[in-house]
């Protein structure tokens, strides 16, 4: 029995096995949690997350990390609403901010891969500079947006349900494929499992690496203009401490810090147990300051999980 | 009597039967050599002695004592020690300071360096190291690195040493000085248990040996009298090998590589050289001669500051592995573990990761055709892996050396094979494997560069040999050219400056 047991949860499944359950025994006990504009609102909750995990597990699955991504969400969300309020246009807004983050991105890249730069310490300076010019632009106030045709971007449904939502979807599908089916994908994985051993087999590893994070500065900028419409304005000081979120996510979804493992359905269920937490605990009315000792004890939980697995994986 | 007895022992792993009722004694003051082919269950049965894991059946008994360590802490106290080939110093502290790891004399908690160096310092000489217990590890050879290790047994009064493969990475001098320890150490009465695929050396230094095959005991020699060298491998392999070189003469064609003034960071000299089309070139020298960094300036897994490369007349760009690939000119580096093999990664990926490209329209890549192209390989090779799923660091070194050399034969086009010691720490049988994959390719009209430290596999499967010293190309000789002799005294520095000492150190 124990042993059935230890082979479920420590099994390739286990974390979704595990996801199941919880969202099992969550629907039966929580009031309110299976209705439809709940399920809504969770899945509109974690879009920013969702949406930057994606790339963030590029990242991490190639060794590398990116503290950057609250500050770029935020800096696009500014760049978007500031440049379509200015030109009247919001293709033009959305092209800008589109724009900008994948130039942040792209100097992450070349200052890690080409001058050799910790990414963490190369990030850790992005995110302070990002943020800086976040509050620069508007004097660190936020900014209305005047277009509505803006806002209703986050508020449009498409079959029912938010176009955020699908937008996040089709993010999921697009980088799964990317991670499983493209050289791309499988050299980001090669590169997190011996950096050198993938250069000398041939693998691009500079431009790899690049690449890598110039999409996620084009993808935190997606979430960014999301964000942006929701909240119906640009917000300097939007997604502070998204980064530790989305690791976090990650993490929880089994992509290993030691870079080499990762895969798009672990994100994404690690994506969802932050949401449901976060989700249930507003249904029961718990206060707000809970939250961070249940998420933080969700990471520890899942990171231990993911100890025991590795030491199943290597007795074998 | 036996002082360290192993009765019955059988470990499975999920599986694979890792070893089964093997049971063997060691007496006390003596070397015992453990050989076997990888896989055999030498590392298992290593693995079993020093705690890391249990048996599922047996026992294992010191001076009678039944040991029941259920842990690498617990077979330290009950005095068993394995040093096994990544050693475990700390390179930043002091050579004093490893040796008392966790157990510095101090009062108060301050450390009483004085005292500490002093009693390290009577060891070291006690068993003959010449170190001095105030250097940094980080500043010691690889092969004095070695000897602290085995120091530290000796620090800790150890009854039972098991080394696993100590001479893998040391120069034959180094190996010498590494060999007359051990002799004291016999004399000191310990039990030393010797894993080495090196035959040389176990009948250098052992008194008696146990040959494993397959998980089980196969033969076990109390004295190495009657002992043959040829008896040994065939115990080793279950059939007879009667030449593991199988050297076979080929017709060379064309110059298909051709180094010119080539010189770099490690390699200050400008180095020449060809090589010709089915033509298999070996490189030898002493550790610290240059041949590995060179051939990565050739390859471009290093920069070089100039020089040239052409592959069949045309020039190639150099500092770049990507384009040296595209060209036909491929690297089996040293060091399989750091540049070779990708961790975490599956056997069938370690084999496609380059020439996947040639099936990947758009970068996307064909899983079905991956498929089949590892399955081939691991066929063709006689890669020993439950499946081309299996994660490449769980299978041995032999069969990794096989995986690299798959990842470069499913290259189509190929026409320079650089291979970098293609056998370090690998078994008989699989080596006979490996030459005979080499001998095919250079029948294939490719231009083969062998590096090896090895004397006699250098000459065993050599056409033509370059041996360099001190960082340059010191000789050339051809096949019924070369003899041991003539090859070492090409390798060896003419006058041992201070310069060079400093430089081999």
């Amino acid at each position: 029995m124990t042993a059935t047991l230890k082979r479920v949860l420590l099994g390739e499944q286990g974390l979704l096995v595990i996801f199941v359950l919880a969202f099992a025994v969550v629907s039966l006990t929580v009031p309110n949690f299976l209705s439809e504009r709940n399920i809504l609102g969770l899945l509109q909750s974690v879009v920013t997350i969702g949406i930057v995990a994606c790339t963030m597990m590029f990242c991490l699955a190639s060794r590398d990390f990116d503290l950057s991504v609250g500050s770029i969400v935020a800096f696009a969300g500014m760049v978007a609403v500031m440049v379509s309020n200015s030109t009247g246009s919001i293709p033009l807004g959305l092209l800008a901010a589109l724009l900008a983050g994948t130039l942040v991105g792209l100097v992450n890249g070349v200052v890690i891969a080409k001058l050799h730069i910790n990414a963490l310490i190369t990030t850790l300076a992005t995110m302070q500079i990002v943020r800086g010019l976040a509050l620069l632009a508007s004097d660190g106030r936020a900014v209305g947006i005047n277009d509505p045709t803006f806002y209703s971007l986050a508020l449009s449904r498409f079959l029912g349900i938010p176009t955020p939502v699908w937008i996040m979807a089709a993010l999921f599908v697009v980088f799964a494929f990317v991670l499983n089916r493209t050289v791309f994908g499988r050299n980001t994985l090669a590169i997190g499992g011996n950096p050198e051993a993938s250069r000398l087999a041939g693998v691009d590893v500079d431009w790899s690496r690049i690449w890598i994070f110039a999409l996620q500065g084009l993808v935190c900028a997606v979430a960014g203009i999301l964000l942006a419409s929701r909240i119906t304005s640009g917000q300097p000081n939007a997604a502070t401490g998204l980064e530790l979120s989305v690791i976090s996510a990650c993490v929880l979804g089994g992509v290993s810090l030691a870079g080499g493992r990762a895969s798009m359905s672990g994100v994404i269920v690690g994506v969802m147990i932050l949401g449901i937490a976060e989700n249930v605990m507003n249904l029961l009315n718990i206060q707000a300051f809970y939250q961070y000792l249940v998420r933080g004890s969700i990471l520890l939980l899942a990171v231990l999980l993911d100890n025991l697995r590795t030491r199943a994986l290597v007795r074998r | 009597m036996a002082f360290l007895e192993f009765s019955d022992i059988s470990k499975t792993y999920p599986g694979v039967k890792a070893l089964s009722s093997v049971s063997f004694g060691v007496r006390k003051g003596s070397v015992h050599g453990l050989m076997g082919e990888n896989g055999a269950g030498k590392s298992t049965l290593i693995r079993l002695l020093s705690g890391d894991q249990r048996a599922d059946e047996g026992e294992i008994r010191i001076d009678g004592n039944t040991q029941a360590y259920a842990s690498t802490r617990d077979a330290f106290d009950a005095g068993v020690v394995v040093v096994h080939q990544e050693l475990q110093l700390v390179p930043e502290l002091s050579v004093a300071e490893n040796l008392r790891l966790g157990r510095f004399p101090a009062r108060g908690g301050v450390v009483g360096f004085r005292a500490l160096f002093e009693e390290v310092g009577r060891v070291l000489k006690e068993i003959g190291i010449d170190v001095d217990p105030r250097a940094r590890v980080s500043s010691l050879s690889i092969g004095e690195r070695q000897m602290i290790e085995i120091a530290k047994a000796v620090m800790i009064d150890a009854r039972v040493l098991a080394l696993d493969e100590p001479t893998s990475s040391l120069s034959s001098r180094e190996s010498e000085v590494l060999f007359r320890l051990i002799d004291r150490l016999r004399q000191a009465g310990k039990v030393i248990i010797y894993v080495s695929h090196r035959l040389d050396e176990i009948f250098r230094l052992c008194d008696g040996c146990t040959v494993l095959r397959d998980g089980r005991l196969a033969a076990h020699h109390e004295t190495m009298e009657v002992v043959t060298r040829d008896r040994l491998v065939s115990e080793m392999v279950g059939r007879e090998i009667a030449d593991i070189w199988g050297w076979r003469p080929r017709e060379s064609g064309a110059v298909r590589l051709s180094v010119q003034g080539l010189h770099g960071p490690r390699v200050p000299e400008p180095a020449s050289f060809e090589a010709r089309a089915g033509e298999i070139l070996g490189f030898f020298g002493l550790v610290g001669a240059g041949r590995s960094e060179l051939m990565r300036l050739v390859y471009g897994a290093d920069q070089p500051n100039g020089g040239s490369v052409a592959l069949d007349g045309a020039p190639l760009a150099l500092g770049s592995p990507r384009r040296s690939i595209r060209a036909g000119l491929v690297l089996c580096p040293e060091d399989r573990k750091a540049d070779g093999i990708v961790q975490g990664r599956s056997v069938g990926e370690n084999v496609v990761i380059a020439s996947r490209r040639h099936y990947s329209p758009l970068g996307v890549i064909n899983p079905r055709r991956e498929a089949s192209v590892a399955d081939r390989f691991i066929e063709a090779l006689r890669i020993r892996t439950p499946s081309r799923r299996q994660d490449i660091v769980n299978l041995s070194g032999g069969n990794q050396q096989k995986v690299i050399l798959a990842r470069w034969l499913s290259e189509p086009g190929i026409n320079v094979l650089i291979v970098d010691e293609p056998t370090r720490g690998i078994d008989v049988g699989a080596k006979a494997e490996i030459y005979d994959i080499l001998y095919r390719l250079a029948e294939q009209g490719v231009a083969i560069v062998v590096v090896s430290s090895e004397l006699p596999e250098v000459m065993g499967i050599s056409d033509r040999i370059l041996v360099m010293c001190e960082r340059r190309i010191a000789a050339e000789f051809k096949r019924g050219e070369f003899t041991e002799g003539v090859l070492l005294a090409a390798a060896l520095p003419d006058r041992q400056t201070p310069q060079t000492a400093a430089q081999r150190a």
